[in-house]
């Protein structure tokens, strides 16, 4: 297998990567793409979180310290663009791009030229993005919901934020398209569609997804695009228009959105969890039917974000019992989890670690998205501090841990080298002390009473917000361990071609690093599974 | 001013100790609706403390007896379907107790039929107007002189020398105990939403819709509470303070605000 592999490299030698900048700009390399996206969503990561010190800085203390009022709002708002749109799904993207093919032995993406385009727009469009923070009337201050009347306040740098958004959604929706088409296509002769791993699995419905919601989210804004220019009154009660149907239509973009952002991130942990538990994933199928059934319900729940809109009853009840639903496949995953690692040999590297801690903390944030989905109580969390802490919850130690699990993971695989396992665990264990400082306190916060998106509070919350402060500037000084990890990366002893102990995956039967071009010609995966028992 | 006289004669001012100093949990409320949406949040809470006992307590104990170091041999097995069943059917059955309590309170939430007091509520960039519907009262509610001077960056105030900094308005919104009260809100530019914790309500004021919420409160009191939905620069400075007082003071207050607004009327003219 191996050599088979390593054959037909050898045999295309002269497609080796162009020289200087142009194999950048013009590569249609997966391998690349899928670096220039994980980069990319680095950046992002430490511009938003700039961002978010920015925040909790000022809101330390009561009082107003650093920043104006209009100046916080900016920053809450594109924080969380740049965070969901600039870090989280590309980082996923990027993962996609490098793995998918490797784990389903193709030889690159479907469609390498619109892979180039799905990447180099989202430069473009944070570019735009980020550019209105200079612009008459600064940033978008509407919160990243936008909802309107008040996102058609916003400046000069309206269009702007518009467009960007568009440009934000044709890069995920080229991206979806390629990874449907390579999923459903390229895959090894004989890995039929139940035997691909869970990352490719869960990678698939979120492409689905993708498709399904990006749309949406484009026709909402371009519905405010026109409002605010060309005389609609899609939005504006004035013209007889209805602001609440803008909530409708970005909640049906947004739930679905917020499993975009998990439901990869389960596929990372359950490819992990099997492997320093040294055992096979536990329900398998059963975890594809609940990411599945996941996907469906994700479409019906959207208005358990408006619970305080004032809906009728009926409609009240129907969204609180879906939602309720939901928590039964997320309820099977973490089952599955947990039953995986029973009776396994577990050992506990960086990756693994950060999947435990990934099962541990994303099920803290699926409790407090049960008690947000029981309506009447949601009456009362929604828009404080509970609800921060429940998606942040869900979005730090959850999306991003499992991202920083499978960087670790498969990081000795693309450079060829370990990195740093001490500098790996450290940033791990101060990870994970610092964003439960960061985020448990909000909860207090908020059914103390304190909404969101608010400069300066009343003097009784002064405890907990100083604390997660605290926790916000240790956690963001975590993250400098990953930067020197990366850095280091290509200095640790030489990795195996299989790296750890019992992976199982295609991707563990091409050389470490990767050749520039793997599995030229399909592997078999009966042949790769033989030869690791 | 009126108010604070009034107020000081029945021995109703000051700050309430409404607002605990550290508080850690939901207030129960002052309405039957607000102690029985504290009491479903804390069964639903207690459901998820008990279910990640569970679930953390099996995690935990394999993570250290099936680790590699203490020399555990990995088992093989990866189905097991009489587990599988198990743990989607008792969830579903958990679901099942919370849902059922939870739909009853929230039927009678909607059930805003026959109030004494209807108030319409209307949300401006960055202060409320309440308007009485039935005793023809109207005044707009800011936020409070001290905390707009201690606000500002370098204002050279220290909040905690103010007085429920942030959560102080000039004119509070006086209503009945005991009686039950209508809100019916709108906006006059942006989203905003009404929101007092110890009423439990919660509710989303947009232009061009009325929203209804309806309470009863139980006691008399201050109770506070702010905008909770994003409106701009000022959102974090529209705070919301309700008056509960004994009926009889009510009545007193409506009829002294009445005349007040007749004088200046008067005085106008
Ligand atoms: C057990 C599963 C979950 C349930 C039942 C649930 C439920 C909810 C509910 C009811 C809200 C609305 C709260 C409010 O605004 O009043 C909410 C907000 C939110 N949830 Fe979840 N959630 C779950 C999992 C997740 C996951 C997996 C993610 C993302 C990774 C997520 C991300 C978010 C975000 C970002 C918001 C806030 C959006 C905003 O208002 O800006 N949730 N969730
Ligand atoms: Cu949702
Ligand atoms: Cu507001």
């Amino acid at each position: 297998m191996t050599t088979a592999v390593a054959d037909s490299h050898e045999a295309h030698e002269d497609h080796g990567p162009a020289k200087g900048l142009t194999r950048w700009l013009f590569t249609t390399n997966h391998k690349d793409i899928g670096t220039m996206y994980l980069i990319f969503s680095l950046v992002m990561f430490f511009v938003g979180g700039a961002m978010a010190l920015i925040i909790r800085s000022e809101l330390a203390t009561p009082g107003l310290q650093f920043v104006h009022p209009e100046f916080f709002n900016q920053m809450t708002t594109v924080h969380a663009l740049v965070m969901v749109f600039g870090a989280v799904m590309p980082a996923f993207v990027g993962l996609a791009n490098w793995m998918i093919p490797m784990m389903i032995g193709a030889p690159d993406m479907a469609l390498p030229r619109m892979n180039n385009w799905s990447f180099w727009i989202l430069p473009v469009a944070f570019g735009m993005l980020i550019s209105t923070l200079f612009m008459p009337g600064g940033a978008p201050a509407s919160g990243w919901t936008m909802y309107p009347p008040l996102v058609l306040q916003t400046g000069d740098a309206f269009p702007f934020l518009i467009f960007s958004v568009h440009l934000m959604g044709l890069s995920s929706i080229m991206g979806a398209i390629n990874i449907i088409v390579t999923i459903l296509n390229m895959r090894a002769p004989d890995m039929w569609l139940l035997k691909m791993p869970m990352f490719v699995w869960t990678w698939l419905i979120t492409a689905y997804l993708l498709i399904a919601v990006m749309p949406v989210l484009a026709g909402a804004v371009t519905m405010l695009l026109t409002d605010q220019f060309f005389g609609t009154s899609f939005f504006l009660a004035a013209g007889g228009g209805d602001p609440v149907m803008f909530q409708h239509i970005f909640w049906f973009f947004g739930h679905p959105e917020v499993y975009i952002m998990i439901l990869p991130a389960f596929g990372v942990v359950s490819e992990i969890i099997p492997t320093f538990s040294r055992k096979p994933l536990f329900g398998h199928d059963s975890m594809v039917y609940a990411a599945s059934c996941i996907a469906f319900l994700s479409f019906i729940v959207w208005a358990h974000h408006m619970f305080t809109v004032g809906m009728p009853l009926s409609g009240q009840l129907f969204f609180m019992f879906a939602t309720m639903l939901i928590a039964v496949p997320t309820g099977v995953k973490i089952f599955n989890w947990v039953a995986t690692m029973w009776r396994g040999a577990m050992t506990f590297e960086t990756p693994m670690l950060f999947s435990l801690a990934f099962v541990f903390l994303f099920t803290i944030g699926g409790f407090s998205g049960l008690m947000l989905a029981v309506a009447p109580a949601d009456i009362q969390y929604h828009d404080t501090y509970f609800v921060v802490a429940h998606f942040h919850y869900v979005l730090v130690p959850g999306s991003i841990f499992a991202l920083m699990a499978g960087a670790y993971y498969w990081l000795p695989k693309w450079t060829g080298h370990m990195y740093n396992e001490t500098a790996g665990k450290w940033h791990f264990w101060l990870s994970t002390i610092f964003v439960n400082l960061t985020f448990f306190p909000m909860h207090f916060l908020g059914l103390a009473g304190m909404p969101r998106r608010i400069p300066d509070y009343s003097t009784q919350f002064t405890d907990f917000n100083t604390m997660a402060s605290v926790g916000a500037i240790g956690f963001g000084v975590s993250q400098l361990i990953f930067v020197y990890v990366l850095l280091t990366a290509k200095k640790g002893a030489h990795a195996t071609d299989r790296v750890w102990e019992a992976p199982r995956g295609l991707e563990w039967t091409v050389p470490s690093p990767a050749p520039y071009h793997t599995f030229d010609t399909p592997p078999k995966l009966r042949v790769a599974q033989e030869s690791f028992e | 001013m009126i108010r604070k006289s009034l107020l000081s004669v029945l021995g109703l001012t000051g700050a309430s100790a409404a607002h605990a100093d550290w508080a850690l949990n939901m207030p129960k409320g002052i309405t039957e609706l607000s102690a029985e949406t504290y009491d479903l949040h804390m069964m639903v809470f207690w459901w998820c403390v008990a279910i990640g006992i569970v679930v953390f307590g099996v995690m935990i104990f394999s993570l250290f007896k099936h680790r590699k170091s203490v020399g555990a041999e990995p088992a093989s097995f990866s189905h097991s379907t009489t587990a599988e069943v198990l743990w989607t059917a008792i969830p579903c059955v958990i679901l099942l107790i919370m849902a059922v309590p939870a739909a009853e309170t929230m039927i009678r939430l909607e059930d805003s039929r026959d109030p004494d007091v209807s108030i319409v509520v209307t949300g401006y960039q960055w202060k409320w107007h309440y308007k009485y519907q039935d005793e023809g009262v109207e005044f707009y509610s800011s936020l409070a002189l001290p905390s707009v001077e201690a606000r500002p960056k370098q204002s050279g105030v220290d909040p905690f020398s103010v007085e429920n900094y942030l959560l102080e308005v000039d004119r509070p919104l006086v209503v009945p105990r005991g009686k039950k009260v209508r809100l019916l809100m709108t906006s006059n530019d942006v989203n905003h939403a009404w929101y007092v914790p110890e009423l439990a309500i919660k509710k989303d004021a947009i232009p061009g819709i009325i929203n209804e919420a309806w309470f009863r409160a139980e006691e008399t009191g201050t109770f506070r509470g702010q905008c909770a939905e994003l409106c701009g620069k000022d959102h974090g400075y529209m705070p919301i303070v309700v008056e509960v007082v004994e009926a009889d003071a009510y009545q007193a207050w409506v009829d002294t605000r009445k005349a007040g607004d007749a004088q200046v009327a008067q005085m106008e003219k």
